[in-house]
């Protein structure tokens, strides 16, 4: 199916893409001039995020809460010492993968927000094809096995999602927040019945994987490989969609349909690889979370990170390389949940509020785009 | 084994009366966001938030429809944040209603914690099943009088749509902005109310999942409704007379659990929890096209194109 690259002779010669944000301008401009340009894509965010932040803030004082105390919580529970921030680098990693998976559908003009769904799907696969192979088959073939199956049920869980997009005009976001739910309810469903470990009798999950098949930490740390392997996926996921003749074709695509479909483009199988490389990367998530902290798949995995992603991906602009910055932030922010909750009596979803906040002021940002003439020097052209 | 059918049968009727009306007041409300060319997909947000503010109005002041009211307020409110928001320029209304999704649901449940443990009064049904001796029956027909308010709702906007200079308005607004602005018309001020009026139902819809059915608030109240009746409004061709009969099926099927479960049958409980999902995303592929835009569909409408 993700072979929908086609031959460099298919693509246009012309600017078709031009119209895909944000379009950097071309390298006959100097540096000076093109990172002026370019800093509007950081300066509003930035300004959107600390705007959020004030607005946050003036909601505490009105709760009758310290600002003052949830920043040093914050910044002690994600940021301050070695442990907290280890801890913080192992949250982020959901959060990265979970983020690709919002971002690759968008450089193809696609709103996709099934992350949760994959997430959760491919960690029970995960899990489900472990169960039978514990204590049978090494390690060594087996967590191979685990990542295929996460991976591909992941990818094909969102793909469904690209493919009734393509096929029937199904509207995307729709359709990928609800095979999100009917996710949860299969996980569910045998997670209660078929695959259920009739010797835990607290909380229904999977059979444990046990220890010698789960994901260690690397060296030295207290981080799960699922960071790194994050770190290097959204590199190599930038490369895609910037420096190939896939990633062009997508981004021709996402910026105009139209003019794709003219050209030629197979936007069927850019649309359905798309979205089976994001359902990958979210399915991949889950498989970190199984092998890597719970040990075995339930309820637990619906933990919010597809959703959280969300907004980690649009505040990244949809730029693969920058959501991992992003999402190393809130994964701090996660990660001081717990603390902000025990030490300031406020409830869980204090982070959920604030992530909220971010999300709306971040799109008000939106329209401050193309406003100041700072950000556009006498030489530079219109880029529309 | 046929008296096992009708129980199931009877349960399904008075679950789909229940579970339908909050799919309604959404439904409702998005279809008149959308016939004036915007979306929202927010309306989760919305219903979770009524849901809350209706159960702690209702706990604090003893009386169940002021607490349906305070929802359709804060739903208001929530659907005037959406409505400004997206009259700014390059702003996606997708993406907004994203955002109010997840503002939304976490604003509820910040103030809602402390209301998950007491139990404020409820809505009172009024019974219709008097006339039969089957307790099934009479308690599948103690219907809740949001239901038939929501009934009203529907008729008077059908009525409106095709009979009033303000439905004209709207229309006009959803099918052509440009047609409206050359006709002297603010469009995005029409759209601005129609989404706040329309967040003013999706809210008294989470007035009715926590005050009548199921009647009590938690954090899992709502797991996709006000999602699955943003699509229920494409099923519906945007006619607020065809979202009742939608909700109504969504009503049913969402009864379909329950309803089995009443008879013993508890086998894959969990999947027939997902078939409101399942039946929503079949309906979508079965009224979506890719070639040509769904038969009356607002012009302006993004989204489902």
């Amino acid at each position: 199916m993700s072979s929908g690259v086609p031959a460099a002779n298919e693509l246009p010669a012309g600017t078709l893409g031009a119209t895909t944000p944000p379009s950097a301008p071309a390298a006959s401009y100097g540096f000076w001039t093109r990172l002026r340009v370019n800093s509007e894509y950081i300066v509003i965010p930035a300004f959107a995020l600390l705007m959020a932040a004030l607005l946050f803030a003036l909601f505490l004082l009105a709760i009758g809460k310290s600002p003052v105390d949830f920043v040093d919580y914050v910044w002690r529970g994600g940021f301050g010492t070695a442990f907290s921030f280890q801890n913080t680098l192992q949250r982020s990693s959901p959060l990265i993968l979970t983020a690709l998976a919002v971002a690759i559908p968008a450089r193809i003009g696609l709103i996709m927000i099934g992350g949760e769904g994959a997430l959760v799907l491919g960690g029970f696969a995960a899990a489900a094809i472990a169960v039978p192979m514990v204590g049978v088959v090494p390690p060594i073939v087996t967590m191979p096995v685990m990542v295929a199956a996460a991976v591909i049920v992941g990818g094909c869980w969102v793909g469904i999602a690209g493919y009734l997009k393509y096929a029937r005009g199904v509207n995307e976001t729709i359709s990928s927040l609800l095979l999100t739910y009917i996710g949860i309810a299969i996980m569910n469903f045998f997670v209660e019945g078929a695959l259920r470990d009739a010797t835990n009798p607290n909380k229904p999950s999977t059979k444990p994987i046990g220890e010698a098949y789960m994901v260690g930490h690397i060296p030295g740390t207290q981080v799960h490989w699922g960071f790194l392997v994050g770190v290097l996926l959204s590199v190599a996921l930038y490369v895609l969609m910037t420096r190939t003749t896939f990633g062009f074709a997508a981004r021709v695509t996402g910026g105009n349909y139209r003019a794709a479909l003219a050209q030629g483009l197979p936007v069927g199988r850019l649309i359905v690889a798309c979205a089976m490389i994001a359902g990958g990367c979210a399915g991949l998530a889950g498989y970190f979370e199984v092998a890597a902290i719970q040990g075995r798949a339930n309820a637990s995995l619906a933990a919010g990170y597809g959703f959280t992603g969300i907004l980690v991906s649009f505040l990244a602009r949809h730029n693969p390389v920058v959501i991992v910055p992003v999402a190393i932030l809130f994964g701090g922010l996660v990660a001081s949940g717990g603390l902000i909750q025990r030490r300031m009596g406020l409830p869980d979803a204090t982070v959920l509020v604030l992530q909220g906040l971010i999300f709306i002021v971040l799109l008000v940002s939106e329209t401050l785009y193309g406003r100041f003439a700072i950000f556009r020097p006498a030489d530079v052209k219109d880029r529309t | 084994m046929s008296a096992g059918l009708v129980t199931v049968l009877i349960a399904m009727l008075g679950g789909a009366i229940r579970v339908s009306t909050p799919f309604m007041f959404v439904a409702l409300g998005e279809c008149l966001t959308e016939k004036s060319g915007r979306v929202n997909l927010g309306l989760e947000g919305t219903l979770v938030l009524g849901a809350m503010v209706a159960y702690a109005i209702s706990y604090h002041t003893g009386s169940p429809w002021a607490g349906v009211f305070a929802a359709g307020v804060a739903g208001s409110v929530l659907g005037a944040m959406h409505g400004s928001i997206c009259s700014l320029p390059k702003v996606n209304d997708v993406a907004v209603g994203i955002a109010m999704m997840l503002f939304g649901t976490g604003v509820a449940f910040f103030f809602g914690k402390p209301y998950i443990q007491p139990t404020a009064p409820r809505l009172s049904s009024i019974p219709f099943g008097g006339f039969s001796d089957d307790a099934n029956l009479r308690s599948a027909l103690d219907i809740n009088p949001l239901f038939f308010v929501g009934i009203a709702v529907a008729l008077l906007m059908a009525w409106a749509f095709a009979n009033t200079r303000w439905g004209l308005i709207v229309r006009t607004v959803g099918d052509s902005a440009a047609a409206a602005k050359a006709m002297g018309i603010s469009v995005d001020r029409v759209r601005f109310l129609s989404t706040t009026v329309g967040g003013f139902l999706a809210g008294v819809g989470g007035a009715f999942l926590s005050l009548s059915y199921p009647g009590s608030w938690n954090q899992g109240l709502s797991s996709g409704q006000g999602l699955m009746a943003v699509a229920l409004v494409i099923f519906a061709r945007w006619s607020p007379l065809r979202c009742v009969l939608a909700a109504l099926l969504f009503g049913a099927a969402g009864a379909l659990g329950p309803a089995l479960q009443s008879v013993g049958i508890t086998q894959g409980y969990y999947f027939f929890n997902a078939a409101p999902y399942i039946l929503t995303l079949g309906l979508m592929i079965a009224t979506s096209s890719a070639t040509h835009s769904t038969r009356d569909m607002p012009g302006e409408l993004t989204m489902a194109k």
